[in-house]
C-alpha cells in the first residue's frame, strides 16, 4: 500500500509543481503551490512525521499561501507579459535543467543504499511530544532565536508596508 | 510489507527543487518568482524528513520546522517589499526592477 500511495502523491506534487512554473497567471501558480504543499503533507505522514504534516498544512498551505493570495488580489496582478529573452537562452534552459536533474537522480540512485525502504510505521517518534521535548531541551537556543527573528520580521513588514506620511 | 525506496523520496525532492529553480529563472512576475522560492524550500524539507526517517532521529523534523518558521518570516518581509516595489513602480515585472543591475 505504501508504494501506490507514494506514487499517487508524488505524481500530484510533480504535476502541480510543473503547473506552478508554466502558468502565466500568479493566482493559478498559487493554487497549484497549495496542491504541492498538500501532497507533501501526505508524504510527510507516510514518513511518520505527524507533527510536521500538520504544521505543513496549517502554516504553509494555510498562513503563507493566504498571504500570497491576499497580495495577488490586493495588487490585482494580471498575467505576465512576454519576456525579452534571446532565443538561445530559452532553447538551452530546459535541456540543461533535464541534464542536471538526470545527473542528480543518477548520483542518488548510485549512492543511496538499495536496501533502504520507507515503511509506514517504522518511524514513530514524529509526534508533537517527541518534537516538543527536543525543541525545548537540545534546541532551546535556536528556538528562542526564532522568536527574535519573527519579531524583527513583524517590525520590518510593518515599516516596509506602511503608508508614507508626508 | 515493502515500502518505497528512500531514493525515490530524494529524487522527488530533486525534481521539485529543479522545478523551483526553473521557475525562479524563467518567470518574469515577482510574485511567481517568490512562490518558486517557497517550492524550493518545500523540496528541501522533504529531504530532511526522508533522512530523518532513514536515520531514525527526530532532528530532521526540527530542522524542517525551523525552515518553515524562517519561510513564514521571509514571506511576510518579502511580500511587504513587493508591496513597496509596486507602490513605487506600478509594475510587478522583475525586468522593471533593474536599477541595481549595472
Amino acid at each position: 500500500m505504501d508504494v501506490p500511495l507514494f506514487l499517487i502523491f508524488a505524481a500530484i506534487a510533480v504535476a502541480c509543481g510543473v503547473n506552478v512554473v508554466v502558468q502565466r497567471h500568479p493566482i493559478t501558480s498559487a493554487i497549484s503551490l497549495i496542491g504541492v504543499m498538500g501532497s507533501l503533507a501526505a508524504l510527510y505522514l507516510l514518513l511518520g512525521g505527524e507533527f510536521i504534516a500538520a504544521v505543513q498544512v496549517v502554516v504553509y498551505a494555510g498562513a503563507i499561501m493566504v498571504l500570497f493570495v491576499f497580495v495577488i488580489m490586493l495588487l490585482n496582478a494580471g498575467a505576465e507579459g512576454r519576456s525579452g529573452r534571446s532565443w538561445p537562452v530559452r532553447l538551452l534552459g530546459i535541456p540543461f535543467l533535464v541534464l542536471l536533474l538526470g545527473l542528480l537522480s543518477f548520483v542518488v540512485q548510485a549512492y543511496a543504499p538499495k536496501t533502504d525502504r520507507v515503511v509506514f510505521g517504522a518511524f514513530t517518534s514524529g509526534g508533537p511530544r517527541d518534537i516538543g521535548k527536543l525543541l525545548f531541551t537540545e534546541y532551546l537556543l535556536p528556538f528562542e532565536l526564532t522568536s527574535v527573528l519573527i519579531l524583527i520580521a513583524i517590525a520590518g513588514a510593518v515599516v516596509l508596508a506602511r503608508k508614507e506620511i508626508d | 510489507m515493502e515500502g518505497a525506496p528512500l531514493s525515490w523520496y530524494l529524487i522527488l525532492s530533486a525534481i521539485l527543487f529543479a522545478l523551483g529553480v526553473a521557475g525562479f529563472l524563467f518567470r518574469r512576475n515577482i510574485i511567481t518568482v517568490f512562490m518558486c522560492i517557497e517550492l524550493m524550500l518545500n523540496a528541501v524539507n522533504l529531504s530532511f524528513i526522508a533522512f530523518s526517517h532513514k536515520l531514525n532521529q527526530v532532528d530532521g523534523h526540527i530542522y524542517a520546522f525551523f525552515v518553515m518558521v524562517v519561510a513564514a518570516a521571509e514571506a511576510a518581509v518579502g511580500l511587504a517589499i513587493i508591496l513597496t516595489v509596486f507602490k513605487n513602480r506600478a509594475s510587478l515585472a522583475i525586468d522593471d526592477v533593474s536599477s541595481m543591475k549595472y
